[in-house]
């Protein structure tokens, strides 16, 4: 069974990512909080997959702190990320989930038909037996998604998940999102797409530079930008 | 056997101390590669996957150990395995056993070396998903391990080249007796030091074609498996 505490709210206190004498991020606060998707925005190098990495605990901050539920270093069992580029493991589609279920210590009874459950919620129920690295990029994706929903998590970080697909397996990916945000899981994703961003937001979080530029409810932020760069950004100009 | 009859007619009749020497040969190389993957496998990839201080240093001798000469080996072999060595009460030397662990030793490092390769590629690969997944290290080590498979395939194969074709080390511990420890390689060595040249030659494309063979049923096998698994 779930443990009781959540890694809810995730915090960010003071939080300087560097690598080697480069500032990936750059002294940043913030809190994740339950409820509707926040959407990380911002130009490539902005330091979006580093916060998504960091708010994993894939990444140790250089300075600062993160906490989840209040507390330091806890371990991956209720969150779940979808990399930039997912590895696949070179395994059947329903073998990559089979891995995150018995990694998660789901017994093997409920293992088969959590895995036709989660094929079934990304569309991939045709494609059960096919290995994974033949699969083509939005399959990849919606693997990787059903892979990181088979770890029962009460956070998932998506990193770009739609940075190189067709509208049409864009839209596949933005519904599963929808309904995975419905269902009470709490959605962190980074996008460079404003489209994407107006689509799924219920708030921002714009980095530029490594540096948390502007947050809020996504209507005020799209209607109302309070700096210059996010108005620069949502303008559709170059922010560089 | 008569050094009059072509080597072809030898093969062609199954001629039983021919077919006795590729047996023994196929026995001492393959047990050796077993023995060596055991040893090898889980080394290369410790090596890959744990860091501590001189690992670089590691990998370095292990790389170098891939050109152990077999005659260098066959003498350190011999002189643990001879009677005031210290495994002389083993009572080994001049056994097929002793001929397998000398090919053990040799190729082992071969096969560590090539796996740890392998699987630090992999690792890189596989790190970020491995560790959201909260996967342990025993864990990461097999899942390492059996998606590693196909590629370490070529190890073993690499390794088996080497033990097949090397005769170093076998003819000094094993002494190339005729019906016990006479392989294909120490008898071509021997028939051509007493010049019976077709017979060596003979013997020579025995040993290629099963080492060709050898390799055909591992890539057979190999690209059947890469299509079930990706």
């Amino acid at each position: 069974m779930r443990a009781p505490t959540s890694d809810l709210p995730i915090r960010f206190e003071n939080v300087t990512v560097a690598a080697g004498a480069v500032t990936i991020l750059d002294g940043i606060s913030l809190t994740l909080n339950p409820g509707t998707p926040t959407i990380l925005i911002g130009p490539n190098g902005s330091g979006k997959s580093t916060l998504l990495r960091t708010a994993m605990g894939l990444v140790r901050p250089s300075q600062g702190r993160v906490t989840w539920g209040g507390r330091e270093d806890v371990p991956p069992t209720r969150r779940a990320i979808v990399l930039q580029r997912p590895a696949m493991l070179r395994r059947s589609a329903s073998a990559n989930i089979r891995y995150a279920l018995r990694a998660s210590d789901v017994a093997r009874t409920e293992q088969q038909s959590r895995i036709d459950e989660l094929l079934a919620l990304v569309g991939l129920g045709q494609l059960a037996d096919r290995p994974a690295r033949r699969l083509s990029g939005g399959e990849q994706q919606r693997l990787a998604l059903a892979r990181a929903l088979a770890r029962d998590p009460a956070i998932l970080f998506l990193d770009e998940p739609t940075a190189s697909l067709d509208p049409a397996a864009t839209k596949a990916i933005e519904d599963i999102v929808h309904a995975v945000s419905q269902r009470g899981i709490k959605i962190v994703m980074a996008t460079h797409d404003l489209g994407e961003a107006r689509r799924l937001a219920g708030d921002i979080v714009m980095l530029h530079r490594g540096r948390v530029i502007e947050t809020g409810p996504a209507a005020a932020f799209f209607n109302t930008p309070q700096t210059g760069e996010a108005r620069t950004f949502i303008a559709g100009e170059l922010l560089v | 056997m008569p050094g009059d009859v072509s080597a072809l007619q030898l093969v062609l009749t199954g001629d039983p101390a021919l077919l006795a020497i590729v047996r023994l040969s196929l026995i001492v190389s393959l047990s050796a590669v077993v023995l060596a993957a055991l040893i090898g496998i889980p080394f290369g990839a410790a090596l890959a996957l744990i860091q501590f201080p001189g690992r670089q240093a590691v990998i370095v001798v292990l790389n170098a150990l891939m050109g152990l000469p077999p005659v260098v080996v066959g003498l350190a072999v011999f002189l643990a395995l001879s009677r005031a060595g210290p495994l002389g009460s083993w009572g080994l030397l001049f056994t097929p056993k002793a001929m397998i662990i000398a090919q053990t030793v040799l190729v082992a490092p071969i096969i560590a070396a090539l796996t740890r390769q392998t699987i630090e590629d992999l690792w890189l690969e596989y790190r970020d998903e491995l560790t959201a997944m909260n996967v342990g290290p025993v864990g990461r080590v097999a899942t390492l391990i059996w998606d590693a498979r196909f590629s370490l395939v070529t190890a073993l194969l690499a390794g088996f080249g080497r033990a097949a074709a090397e005769v170093g080390a076998i003819i000094i511990v094993g002494g190339n007796i005729d019906g016990f420890t006479r392989t294909m390689t120490t008898a071509i060595a021997l028939e051509t030091s007493k010049g019976d040249l077709p017979l060596a030659v003979g013997l020579g494309m025995v040993l290629i074609v099963i080492v060709i063979a050898v390799n055909a049923l591992a890539w057979t096998a190999r690209r059947a498996g890469e299509r079930m698994a990706g």
